[in-house]
């Protein structure tokens, strides 16, 4: 194992030398009040430049992402990220600006944020957009409180609930609660969608609005939207698109045209900016005309062919982020969709759905698929039957890092035992397809055949298995010397 | 699977022992197999009522946070702070790891509970 670049120090040695100060010297207890000064040296490690080059590019040698492998991970949409977003956002007009820069110096990036406004509501069928909210359950929590505000102001404070289906994100009810809303979960039906019974059921006066992902996290598509929006509007509620699982219908057809009165879009996931290693993303939320009085502020408005800041929105719930968003992510999904234009957008909804349909019919014989239908952009297979041999899904998981992958999602949704969530996304060959299926029907024999080489996986990584257990129970959570 | 006899059962999987007018609740052993190695439970505050079919815990495992539904109304009186401390008592006594104590609001509510034998079969089904 690489030590930790503290284990790596010896005392006084130094990789860096300071250039001469080059304004008056002033003494740091004049500047900073006594109580707030530290007493001791600060704990830097003690390590020469090439050291501490070395460390971490041994580090991110151990990295695994897209650029180095195929990365089904469901309901992630790793798709690749092209390197034409890098150098436009790279440009000196995108890259080197500052927030606080005057309007009128900051015209191209200001059209490129009402740009992205028009091309993101057009492509979910929502009036306008904020792409303020830094990921997605950011968009969902501005979102719910866009709800929450929308009824309050029509005087009805009473709907303070949210149906969440039990297939849904762990966001969804996490971002409701946070939203200070309550959560009513409904059960899914045989064929894994919204048990309209049950909705109808839930569906009162104190229903706030319902969160649905669509196509769901089983990686179907929810075929009764539109008579789940008839009960929901009809009981006064509104319709949350999480739109985590967007690319499977881009170009095809429209949230808003289902019945869908809100939804966030993952500029990390479906518009190919890059995603994993702790952000940032980005999750513009969007809203039909009724709520637009709601959106956070400011947003982006052309006058007299001059784009400026509009802060003034009474209604309005707020800044959700500080600034604008993460500008770099927008420029990055914005150059995406200039490139990909609406033809190329929908292109690749159809090849992901193609690509997962391809993986589940090959798949489906080796492993168990509880709801075997016509799939959209993922499908979830479960690890039932090799679970009765004593391996667990979480080992096939493991073995799959022996054999170069980085594993599909797996216990989740919930509703599916040994849950396997396999998304290939559009940007992967027929071979790659292949050389993965290959391996995963390898795993399953490997299973009837040898099942501790299985239990005891990886053997080939740089850490065997890790104590999963004992690091959630008790986690050291930074060095101490 | 231990499916005590004596206890009473939820479709949801938390088991339910009587005491008077008063009623211990903890998950089952199908439960804590299912979720696998727990890593944290959270506990309400004592005082605090539930009615039948709410959620009053949660506990975490490492595939999955999983709420505890109340299988009774009541005030809860005790709550077991060793499981926050020590979460995997769940998973080697599931019996003995009540979550809490609670005083029952409507001690009919009980004998619409699962017994052991229907509990068993609940499971099967699954």
């Amino acid at each position: 194992m690489e030590e930790l670049i503290f284990e790596q120090c010896v005392q006084g040695r130094t990789g860096i030398s300071l250039p001469a100060v080059d304004v008056p010297e002033e003494e740091i207890d004049r500047m900073i009040p006594h109580e707030y000064l530290r007493q001791d040296p600060p704990g830097l490690p003690e390590v020469t430049e090439v050291e501490a080059v070395r460390h971490f590019v041994r580090l991110s040698q151990r990295n695994y992402g897209v650029d180095a492998g195929f990365y089904p991970l469901g309901s992630c949409t790793m798709k690749y990220n092209p390197k034409i977003n890098e150098d436009v956002s790279r440009l000196d007009g995108f890259a080197r600006i500052h927030p606080c820069q005057g309007e009128d110096s900051v015209q191209g990036c200001l059209e490129l944020l009402y740009n992205m406004d028009r091309f993101l509501s057009g492509i979910t069928g929502m009036a306008r957009v904020s792409l303020q909210p830094a990921a997605g359950a950011h968009g969902e929590l501005a979102g719910l409180m866009m709800i929450k505000a929308y009824h309050d102001h029509r005087g009805e404070k009473q709907r303070t609930r949210i149906i969440v289906p039990d297939s849904s994100h762990g966001t969804n009810p996490a971002s409701a609660q946070m939203a200070g809303l309550e959560i009513v979960e409904i059960k899914s039906n045989q064929w894994g969608r919204i048990d309209l019974g049950a909705l109808e059921q839930a569906a009162d006066g104190r229903v706030a609005g319902i969160m649905l992902t669509n196509p769901n996290t089983l990686g179907l598509f929810e075929n009764g939207i539109r008579e789940i929006a008839r009960i929901v509007h009809d009981a006064g509620g509104l319709l949350y698109n999480d739109g985590a699982n967007a690319n499977a219908i881009l170009g095809i057809s429209t949230p808003g045209d289902m019945g869908f009165d809100v939804i966030h879009l993952n500029l990390h996931k479906s518009f190919s900016a890059p995603h994993g290693g702790g952000g940032p993303g980005s999750g513009p939320v969007g809203v039909k005309e009724e709520l637009v009085p709601f959106l956070p502020r400011p947003v982006v408005e052309l006058k007299d062919g001059r784009y400026y800041l509009d802060c003034d929105r009474p209604l309005s719930i707020g800044k959700v982020r500080s600034f604008y968003g993460n500008f770099g992510v927008i420029v990055k999904a914005c150059a995406y969709i200039l490139a990909m234009g609406p033809e190329g957008l929908r292109r690749a909804a159809e090849d992901a759905v193609l690509n997962a349909n391809y993986m589940m019919n090959r798949l489906k014989e080796y492993y168990d698929l509880p709801y075997d239908q016509a799939c959209m952009h993922e499908f979830v297979l479960s690890g039932s039957r090799q679970k009765e041999k004593g391996v667990t899904t979480e080992d096939i998981a493991k073995r799959l890092l022996d054999y170069g992958y980085h594993p599909p999602t797996i216990y989740f949704p919930l509703i599916v035992k040994e849950a396997l969530m396999i998304e290939p996304t559009e940007t992967e060959s027929l071979e790659t397809l292949d050389r993965f299926i290959d391996a995963m029907i390898k795993i399953a024999r490997e299973v009837g055949q040898e099942p501790e080489k299985v239990r005891q996986a990886p053997h080939t990584t740089a850490a065997g298995r890790l104590d999963a257990v004992k690091a959630a129970r008790k986690p050291v959570l930074r060095w101490r010397p | 699977m231990n499916i005590p006899v004596d206890l009473k059962y939820s479709r949801e999987h938390e088991w339910v022992r009587a005491e008077g007018g008063r009623a211990s609740i903890g998950i089952t052993d199908h439960a804590q197999h299912a979720l696998g190695d727990i890593v944290f439970v959270e506990l309400p505050e004592p005082g605090a009522e539930f009615g039948a079919g709410e959620a009053f815990a949660v506990v975490e495992s490492v595939k999955a946070a999983s709420d505890v539904y109340s299988p009774v109304s009541g005030k809860i009186t005790e709550v077991n702070e060793q499981l926050a401390a020590s979460p995997e008592l769940v998973n080697s006594d599931p019996y003995g790891s009540w979550f809490v104590v609670v005083e029952l609001s409507d001690p009919g509510e009980f004998d619409s509970l699962l017994s052991a034998e229907e509990y068993g079969k609940l499971c099967k089904e699954e």
